[in-house]
């Protein structure tokens, strides 16, 4: 234990620096994930769309079977047939935006088909157009679900970030690594210690932003 | 065949749910637990079969403390249907119903047996229904199987808690009307609960009207609707007490038993006098062998003639054992203030006028109000 | 159906995939790895995986079914909400600690695979007898069933499609997190992939995620077929809305 204090102590400048590269890592990927999941779901969960939704949602599904660091491998060899660098900061993001979709494609896809039909019906009925529908009744009602999603995804997210540091992304991953390879203790803990704190830390401030950003009077638990 | 004596039940936070209730049903008969939601009606029910622990008082079944027998044994001869049904979804019908005999150590084939008999009764096509699952059924099917399941074991006594309570009305009032009939079969003795004041009239041999946990007064429908005990009761019962009371008379009890009747094949003339000497304008027509044709009315009968001439063929006759409400409405929707009563080959056994069911209410509200 | 054509044909690309890679030989300046290490990698992988999947079975099942007792209802809140953050902690971390905590083996390895596929068994062990009708229950008991027999007659039956479905996910989770079990001691593909990995050959890489994609893959759909299998018929059937 008191190595590890020393070895923070000691270099203060290089765990800041692990920890920065992995929220940024994180965070870039999950505002990408996020905008693309949720404008894919809300695009599938439209009318006459159920078989291409069914198919998307499967495939999804099927990339989460695909563990991890398979799929880390697999994109590097597909970067790199296309000549792009397999290395560093653009694969891990790519990676980490596939490994978020599913929850995010799923739960706004449920969360968007799930509004009562009856609510959608009184908006047509007020004269919303398609997109004061979707903007106004669709989208708060499904929030929590969709937020929900959005949580799932970004702990994820959060954790395989970690596993980045193995193609040069860095980020926490990069002193668990170091500390495996050369058996430092000190090494594994900070960077376990700190991936997991962080994993917790933004799985309770997403869990608080749903709860205030859900509609009053739908004081529902989101799933 | 049951009896509660100062039964009572107190919950760990101090609650309670019911205080010294004692009563007995005799056996074969069908006692209801009515009350509003919370009196405690479910709690007495359930403290019969120990799915709830009395804390103090004694209830014998048979004769034998319920206390002192083994639970399991208590339960399996103890029928239990609920509103929920709560049938087992990933078992058959018939695998349902031989829950109960299979635990009792039933041979596979008279398993079977019981549970076709058991389908037979409540009007559910055995062949049909046995392999299918839950899933399958409707909701009024579902708690005729539920009924089915609690009467597997051939149990001397059943419990019910509302068990027509989820399904639509007229469902409700087919199952209901069954199960009396079944009943009359079957001759169990009974505890149903309801806090349907309908149900409790129409179902029960006995009523036992619950409030706050207490047993406020026990008392057979007709007593509990004319001579309330106190106004709680009458409240419960309602103002229009007169008008459930229409569900409790039978016409047998009202009817005017051999009226005058006339024949087809006599002279209008006969038949005329016939009314004239009884003070009224119609005679029910009947044939030879007794069944009943139509109406024969003092204004056709003025000319020459055989009665059938002028006989009004109806068909509209009540039953001899149905209620005066249902005496009432057949009158309402066939424009007449006289109705036939008749027997299951439609032979005539008397007649019901407007006027008498006016007058056993009237006699029957005024005799519990001078109480 | 149609899912499974397609689960098959990704199977059979995966499965490819490795056959083409193992038959190179040689990849640049790294010679790929030979039949005989795969099958020896692979089998090592599965039984791993096996060894934990087990031992968190054993652990869950008991212990969500013993949780959603009300008796117990005190300790829902610490096992199941323990179990959950449990869940957030990532992989990784989760793995690499085993390192200090208990040494470099295949006992690390193992550990940490089970505490990562407790979760999902745990859960679905949990809720599967939550979400049984308290109506059936309380009409078994009115019939006079012992709770043994509850418990083997109705709850077992009724919950264990869904405890089947747990084991079905904690497996395919724990297939992909065996591979990173090897960097503290652990046997299998995760072997061949990290080779690939540090060495920067993304056809090395292929050779080891490719046959563990694909073991997921199949893990997944046969027991996808247990879990039919053992779903009781009645459960099967749609219920109709009236």
């Amino acid at each position: 234990m008191t190595e590890v204090y020393e070895f923070v102590l000691s270099h203060p400048d290089m765990v800041a620096r692990w920890g920065v590269d992995h929220v940024t890592l994180s965070l870039v990927a999950m505002v990408i994930a996020a905008m693309l999941g949720c404008t894919l779901g809300v695009f599938i969960a439209g009318k006459g769309r159920e078989r291409l939704a069914d198919g998307v949602l499967y495939l999804a599904e099927i990339m989460m079977t695909v563990p991890s660091l398979a799929l880390f491998g697999l994109l590097m060899l597909l970067l790199g047939y296309m000549g792009l660098s397999a290395i560093g900061f653009v694969p891990a993001v790519i990676t980490l935006i596939v490994y978020g979709q599913l929850p995010i494609l799923r739960n706004t896809y449920t969360a968007i088909r799930q509004v009562d039909p009856a609510v959608i019906e009184a908006g047509r009925g007020m004269g919303m157009t398609e997109r004061q529908l979707l903007f106004k009744v669709k989208f708060p009602l499904a929030l929590p679900v969709i937020m929900a999603g959005l949580r799932n995804a970004t702990v994820l997210i959060v954790g395989i970030a970690a596993i980045a540091a193995l193609i040069g992304a860095g980020g926490l991953g990069v002193p668990i690594f170091r500390g495996l390879r050369n058996a430092r203790m000190d090494l594994i803990i900070i960077g376990g210690v700190l991936v997991s704190v962080l994993a917790l830390m933004v799985d309770g401030l997403l869990s608080l932003l749903a709860r205030w950003m859900t509609p009053r009077g739908l004081g529902v638990e989101s799933k | 065949m049951i009896r509660l004596e100062n039964v009572t039940k107190v919950y760990p936070d101090g609650t309670v749910a019911v205080r010294r209730v004692s009563f007995e049903v005799l056996k074969g008969e069908l006692c209801v637990l009515l009350g509003p939601s919370g009196c405690g009606k479910t709690t007495t029910m359930k403290m019969i079969n120990r799915l709830i622990a009395m804390t103090d008082g004694s209830i014998y079944i048979d004769g034998s403390d319920n206390s002192t027998m083994d639970e399991t044994e208590l339960r399996r001869n103890i029928g239990y249907a609920i509103q929920d049904v709560g049938l087992f979804p990933h078992m058959t019908v018939g695998e349902n119903i031989e829950t109960v005999p299979a635990l009792k150590g039933w041979t596979k084939a008279e398993q079977r047996k019981r549970a076709e008999e058991l389908l037979e009764l409540l009007r559910m096509r055995p062949h049909e229904y046995i392999e299918k699952y839950p899933r399958e059924l409707s909701g009024g099917e579902r708690q005729r199987v539920g009924v089915a399941r609690a009467l597997g074991g051939d149990p001397p006594v059943l419990l019910m808690d509302e068990p027509f309570g989820a399904i639509d009305p007229i469902t409700r009032l087919e199952l209901q009307n069954e199960f009396l009939k079944i009943q009359q079969e079957i001759k169990k003795t009974i505890i149903l609960v309801t806090h349907d004041i309908y149900e409790a009239i129409k179902m029960g041999d006995k009523i036992a009207l619950m409030k706050e946990g207490q047993l406020v007064q026990y008392a057979p429908p007709a007593d509990l609707l004319f001579r309330p005990k106190d106004s709680f009761v009458a409240g419960f019962v309602g103002a229009d007490r007169g008008l459930k009371g229409l569900q409790l008379i039978r016409t047998r009890e009202v009817m005017w038993k051999s009226p005058p009747t006339a024949h087809p094949d006599e002279k209008t003339e006969a038949a005329r006098k016939r009314m004239k000497q009884y003070g009224i304008d119609r005679l029910a027509v009947i044939e030879p062998d007794g069944k009943f044709r139509g109406w024969a009315s003092a204004s056709d009968a003025q000319g020459a003639g055989r009665v059938k001439e002028i006989t009004k063929i109806s068909s509209v006759a009540a039953g001899k054992n149905a209620v005066l409400s249902e005496a009432l409405s057949l009158m309402l929707t066939s424009g007449s203030d006289v109705l036939a009563v008749v027997d299951q080959h439609n032979r005539l056994e008397g007649v019901v006028t407007f006027e008498t069911i006016q007058e056993t209410m009237r006699e029957a509200v005024q005799g519990g109000a001078s109480q | 159906m149609r899912h499974q054509v397609i689960l098959f044909a990704l199977l059979t690309l995966l499965l490819g995939a490795t056959l083409w890679v193992t038959s190179l030989g040689k990849v640049g300046i790294y010679s790929t790895f030979t039949y005989s290490d795969l099958l020896h990698s692979a089998w090592a992988h599965f039984k791993m995986v096996f060894i934990a999947v087990v031992i968190a079975t054993a652990i869950s099942v008991p212990l969500g079914v013993l949780v959603a007792r009300p008796v117990f209802s005190p300790l829902v809140l610490p096992v199941i909400g323990g179990a959950n953050i449990g869940q957030t902690i990532p992989s990784l971390a989760v793995i690499a600690v085993m390192a200090p905590l208990l040494g470099f083996g295949l006992q690390s390895a193992i550990v940490a695979l089970v505490i990562y596929g407790l979760l999902p068994i745990l859960r679905n062990a949990y809720t599967s007898i939550k979400s049984i009708d308290p109506a059936v229950i309380e009409a078994a008991q009115g019939m006079g069933l012992t709770g043994i027999q509850i418990a083997r007659r109705i709850e077992l039956p009724l919950a264990r499609p869904v405890i089947m479905a747990g084991i079905r996910v904690s497996t395919v989770i724990t297939v992909g997190t065996a591979e990173l079990a090897v960097l503290v001691g652990g046997e299998g593909l995760g072997k061949i992939t990290l080779t690939g990995v540090f060495a920067r050959e993304p056809l090395i890489i292929l050779q080891g995620a490719a046959p563990t994609a694909a073991m997921a893959i199949a893990l997944g759909l046969v027991l996808e077929l247990a879990e039919r299998r053992m779903t009781p018929r009645g459960l099967r059937i749609e219920p109709e809305s009236f």
